[in-house]
């Protein structure tokens, strides 16, 4: 019975969403309440199969079996990585729900938004506990489509259908080339499964080009659902679906998978010093770009979402660093922290009827209490103040920087600078101070359902990093591989005077100031990377594009085939004599084709 | 058994021109067409013989001539497909303003000839059965299309009836390479033949430029979009679902098994070709700017995965690529249906005249979202399950180089067309269904329930293979097998 329970937290969410398409559509409130019922359920299982042990592997179904010469099974590995995740994802996720009910109460699409919630939570759960790459491939694609409903939700907005499309098609681009990579990887080794590929890992490893490739494209991947650069421009613009979503799949989550994927897959990765030097770099690129652009944002979801971008980075480049447990770590505690922010965020957003510029916020503090408190808790932990959790988490990504690369080490200090200034000029200008605006000035908590989320990710955000909490969690192993590294005094050091100089530059620049004294146009511009993109699509799918149909509509259709068929014909008069006649043309196609085979009959039998 | 699938439709239609109430009749003969279909696809026994519900009437015996069908697992899924489709095309007819019998009975007439098609084990049956489509697919974009329907009707006429008479002179060709012992019209018998590996190449080339422009194969397409874009959606749905497949199945059923030589001697060629049916066609597809045009292209454009699946010239391609033939037929049926219903409402399609059809049309909006995810590949569909396999199998044989052979490259082409494949969908669903819905529409509303339950039976179908390709699988890897041996 035991051995069933991780499909069962893998269905119920599937279960609820199925329900509330074909049932309970026309009652909102009743999808509502199936769906949070649903996580729950998961959320519970996960408990269980996190503390009871486990004696044989669940079971595995197939999918598609053709016989000895190709299977894709449905298998669920149940192991401390998954465990965890399982924990973060079903854990958040139900909070996020119970939030979910307040923030989306009078919403037209309520059913819809539900369903798509649970069919996100299905898809997560089957990427957290697949046991080979097709089937974390099918989940995969599965939360992208959840993920493009759920930031199409308003699809009335033109924003956010564009969104929606810009993100799928991102995860789209990405994915090609995680699809690719699994091919390469069938191809050398013949298998799909993990532990059948880790078996094989000779097959991969004796060319070590074919290894960078196939490794670089499963990274692909990863980058797209990550989104690291250059595939980063979808997830800023993801923040048009609703809050509670961008705190869940645009935060905590989704966006994780990337980083579960490689460390699942890291005895692959690994095996590829070029791959893994890519990898580091990608993600540092990331983390220091996305945190530049966040210092120049306006939008309190934006500045999140490259804040998002920022620390995925850091866990894309910690796996490059040779420390997938530090990456692991720092999603772990980064869950938490992000996605109280994001509920926070959500809760001004709620009292403040929808305004979302910080600065016609302001003086939300007083009015604000539980909101700001439970806030400024997730901003310490992301900008790594001790004894926050993100302080050890981002520590041991830093010491695996150290350790590994000088300059990434370096940039990865820079980033946490950077953090911990534009954290503190949102926290500066939206909650401190006075209020701007009239709407500002009636801002108040939330309701219960609203706040004690706030609370319980508020609690988990300061403990989630100690060693205690961390360490069951993880497991001993993990724990001991974490700590294994030489520890030097200097690493924390220098994290924490980022630290205190960027926030202190922060509290400077922005205490009581009106409007935005700094301004730097490349920053809030985005470096001009979403404009170069519409430049260079453009000039090659759009022109690409009309140029084939201009080829097709003229030359394929007007001048080859018809030159052709007569040609082939020797002549053209067929096909004058269809174009005069009626259907007597084809009725003498046709017979001439009856009277050919009769022939053939008749006189070659 | 497997003559009520031929002769229920065509027996219907005749009593429809006779004057019998026509789509009630219609929606009999399809509904009991289909039940006889899952009726003997659960009947079909799986360890038996590879073909059954065998019957064979002589027609000209001096000439060994008879009219002889039989199933296997490959032409037991193809049935299937026919009749789901006939059922929803039939269901989703709207109120036929002139002659409805005659529409009726050429819609009976194409699942007739479709049907006898799939079915018939003798070979002048199953090219003549398919011949008899062509009439009735003429009339009926010829008297009810839209736009320049005269110029569609003569345009999809002509390239057909040229496409099968290339495919009759290399069915001759064929026969004539056979050794003169072997000779003979029983499509069953015939793959016992061995022909010389030197008369292979001519046939199959003739056979692969046949049965490719009944299939629209690059550069034999420009038929179809025009084709389908003119037709009425019933018979948009049937001849794009069911009818094209007929050039698919006939390549799988004669040139495989029988010219695997000459199959080998084309390949580069028919891999240049649904390389360009997949990237070229999929530029092309994205440019357009009407929803109809753009389905026609993209059912183009699919076409070329399934050819990727054949040209793998193994097990798992080769099935993936005959469920790929069902998956898209149901999927592209949906997405004519769907476009078929906006133009009863709208009388256009054009992207820059819609939008935000979604608020006021919420089923129509989720049944449409739902198909085109389903033709672009995403996984709980059943084209998700089917395009797997075709790149798996042509990956197979690859090891660990990176000098990739051609069939790889091919397959690295269908993998970006699968990228290709969302801009234009997603586009379009934007376009069509997101948005703010202007006054114009605002008292549009979705179809009645009764005719909603067409697109559920299609998306429905499509997801249970999807969750479950096996049930289908178990059907088709066993005649894929055969025809590869």
């Amino acid at each position: 019975m035991n051995n069933n329970i991780p499909w069962l937290i893998l269905v119920c969410p599937l279960i609820a969403a199925a329900c509330i398409l074909l049932f309970t559509r026309r009652a909102p409130s009743f999808s509502a309440h199936i769906s949070v019922f649903a996580v729950c359920v998961s959320f519970l299982g996960s408990l269980v199969a996190f503390i009871v042990p486990y004696s044989d592997a669940p079971n595995q179904l197939s999918w598609i079996d053709l016989g000895g010469a190709f299977r894709v099974p449905i298998g669920l590995v149940v192991d401390p990585l998954s465990k965890v995740m399982l924990l973060i994802v079903t854990g958040i996720g139900a909070l996020v729900h119970i939030y979910s009910l307040v923030y989306m109460a009078d919403d037209k699409g309520k059913s819809r938004y539900f369903a798509g919630l649970s069919l996100f939570m299905f898809s997560m759960l089957g990427i957290v506990l697949a046991d080979n790459f097709v089937m974390m491939f099918i989940f995969w694609e599965l939360v992208g489509v959840s993920s493009y409903i759920l930031i199409g939700h308003w699809f009335t907005r033109d924003a956010a259908a564009k969104a929606a499309n810009k993100a799928f098609l991102c995860n789209r681009i990405g994915d090609f080339g995680f699809m690719l990579g699994i091919l390469l990887i069938w191809s050398a080794t013949g298998s799909f499964g993990f532990s059948a590929i880790r078996e094989h890992i000779a097959l991969l490893t004796a060319n070590p080009a074919f290894l960078t490739v196939a490794a670089l494209c499963i990274f692909c991947g990863a980058m797209g659902k990550s989104a690291q650069f250059p595939l980063h421009v979808w997830l800023p613009d993801a923040m048009e679906g609703p809050t509670p979503v961008s705190a869940l799949i645009h935060a905590a989550t989704m966006v994780a998978a990337g980083i579960y994927m490689l460390v699942r897959v890291y005895f692959i990765v690994s095996a590829s010093a070029t791959a893994m030097a890519v990898i580091a770099w990608i993600g540092i690129i990331t983390a220091v770009l996305a945190a530049l652009m966040a210092t120049q944002q306006d939008d309190i979801k934006r500045i999140l979402a490259y804040s998002t971008l920022s620390q995925l980075g850091y866990m894309v480049s910690a796996v490059g660093n040779y420390a997938p447990e530090a990456a692991m770590f720092h999603l772990f505690t980064h869950a938490f922290f992000k996605a109280l922010l994001f509920l926070g965020a959500g809760a001004v957003i709620y009292a403040l009827h929808h305004e979302q510029n910080i600065w016609r916020m302001g003086g939300l503090r007083a009015r604000m209490p539980k909101t700001f408190w439970t806030f400024a808790i997730g901003t310490l932990a992301l900008m790594g103040c001790f004894p926050f959790s993100g302080f050890f988490s981002k520590d041991a990504v830093l010491l695996a920087m150290f350790h590994n690369n000088g300059w990434i080490f370096v940039l990865g200090l820079g980033t946490a600078f950077l953090t911990a200034f534009y954290m503190m000029r949102l926290v500066t200008v939206a909650f401190l101070g006075r209020a701007r605006t009239e709407n500002a000035e009636h801002g108040h908590d939330g309701p219960f359902a609203m706040t004690t989320p706030l609370q319980i990710l508020a609690v988990l955000s300061i403990v989630a990093g100690w060693s205690f909490v961390a360490g069951p969690v993880f497991g001993k192993p993990f724990v001991e591989r974490l700590e294994a590294g030489s520890h030097t005094f200097w690493v924390p050091m220098l994290a924490f005077v980022a630290f205190a100089i960027g926030a202190a530059g922060g509290w400077i620049l922005y205490a009581n100031q009106p409007s935005d004294p700094v301004l730097i146009p490349v920053f809030k511009k985005k470096f001009g990377i979403d404009e170069f993109y519409c430049l260079l699509i453009g000039g090659t799918q759009e022109l690409l594009a009309k140029a084939c149909r201009f080829f097709d509509k003229w030359i394929v259709d007007g001048l080859v085939v018809r030159g052709l068929s007569g040609a082939t014909l020797g002549t053209g008069l067929i096909v004058r004599f269809f174009q005069f006649g009626n259907l007597q043309g084809y009725a003498f196609l046709f017979g001439l084709g009856v009277v050919a085979l009769i022939y053939i009959i008749v006189f070659v039998h | 058994m497997l003559n009520l699938l031929i002769f229920i439709p065509l027996l219907a239609a005749f009593a429809i021109l006779l004057g019998v109430a026509p789509r009630k009749t219609a929606l009999l003969a399809a509904g009991s067409q289909l039940a006889a279909a899952i009726l003997l696809f659960f009947s079909y026994d799986r360890a038996g013989a590879a073909f059954q519900f065998a019957s064979r009437y002589p027609v000209i015996p001096s000439w060994h001539l008879s009219y002889y069908v039989a199933a296997d697992g490959l032409s037991l899924v193809m049935l299937l497909l026919t009749s789901i489709v006939t059922l929803a095309a039939i269901w989703v007819t709207p109120p036929v303003e002139r002659r409805a019998s005659l529409f009726y009975a050429c819609l009976l007439f194409i699942s007739a000839a479709a049907a006898g098609a799939f079915a018939s084990q003798d070979l002048f049956f199953f090219y003549a059965f398919h011949e008899l489509a062509l009439i009735p697919t003429f009339l009926l974009i010829g008297i009810w299309g839209s736009g320049e329907r005269l110029a569609a009707a003569w345009k999809v006429t002509i390239y057909l009836a040229l496409g099968s008479f290339i495919l009759l002179i290399g069915l001759l060709d064929l026969y004539h390479s056979i050794p003169e012992a072997s000779r003979t019209f029983d499509m069953i018998e015939l793959q016992r033949a061995v022909i010389p590996s030197s008369a292979q190449s001519r046939p199959f080339l003739l056979l692969l430029i046949g049965f490719g422009t009944l299939v629209s194969l690059v550069p034999f397409h420009s038929w179809a979009p025009v084709a389908y874009a003119s037709a009425p959606s019933p018979a948009a749905m049937l001849h794009a679902g069911v009818l094209k497949k007929f050039g698919l199945y006939g390549l799988l059923r004669l040139a495989l098994p029988l010219l695997p030589e000459g199959a080998k001697h084309w390949t580069g060629l028919l891999l240049a070709l649904l390389a360009a049916n997949i990237l070229y066609i999929g530029f092309v597809t994205i440019a357009q700017r009407k929803l109809d045009m753009m389905l026609g292209y993209s059912s183009v454009m699919h076409m070329g995965y399934i050819f990727l699946g054949i040209a793998t010239f193994n097990v798992i391609g080769v099935t993936g690529a005959s469920l790929l033939m069902f998956a898209h037929g149901l999927s592209i049926a949906a997405l004519f249906a769907i476009s078929g219903m906006i133009r009863e409402r709208s009388h256009t399609l054009s992207f820059d005249s819609l939008g935000g059809l979604a608020t006021p049309m919420p089923f129509l909006g989720l049944a449409f979202g739902m198909a085109a995810f389903a033709s672009i590949g995403l996984p709980g569909f059943a084209n998700f399950a089917s395009e797997i396999m075709v790149f798996f199998g042509a990956f197979r044989t690859g090891g660990s180089s990176l000098q990739f052979n051609g069939l790889q490259l091919a397959t690295i082409g269908g993998l970006w067309g699968v990228v290709i494949s969302a801009v234009y969908m997603l586009r379009a669903y934007r376009a069509i269904f997101m948005g703010a819905p202007s006054k114009a529409i605002s008292g549009w509303s979705d179809p009645a329930f009764s005719h909603r339950w067409p697109l559920v039976l299609l998306l429905a179908s499509l997801i249970v293979v999807g969750f479950v390709p096996k049930l289908l699988l178990s059907y088709l890897r066993p005649a894929v097998e055969a025809l590869l041996h």
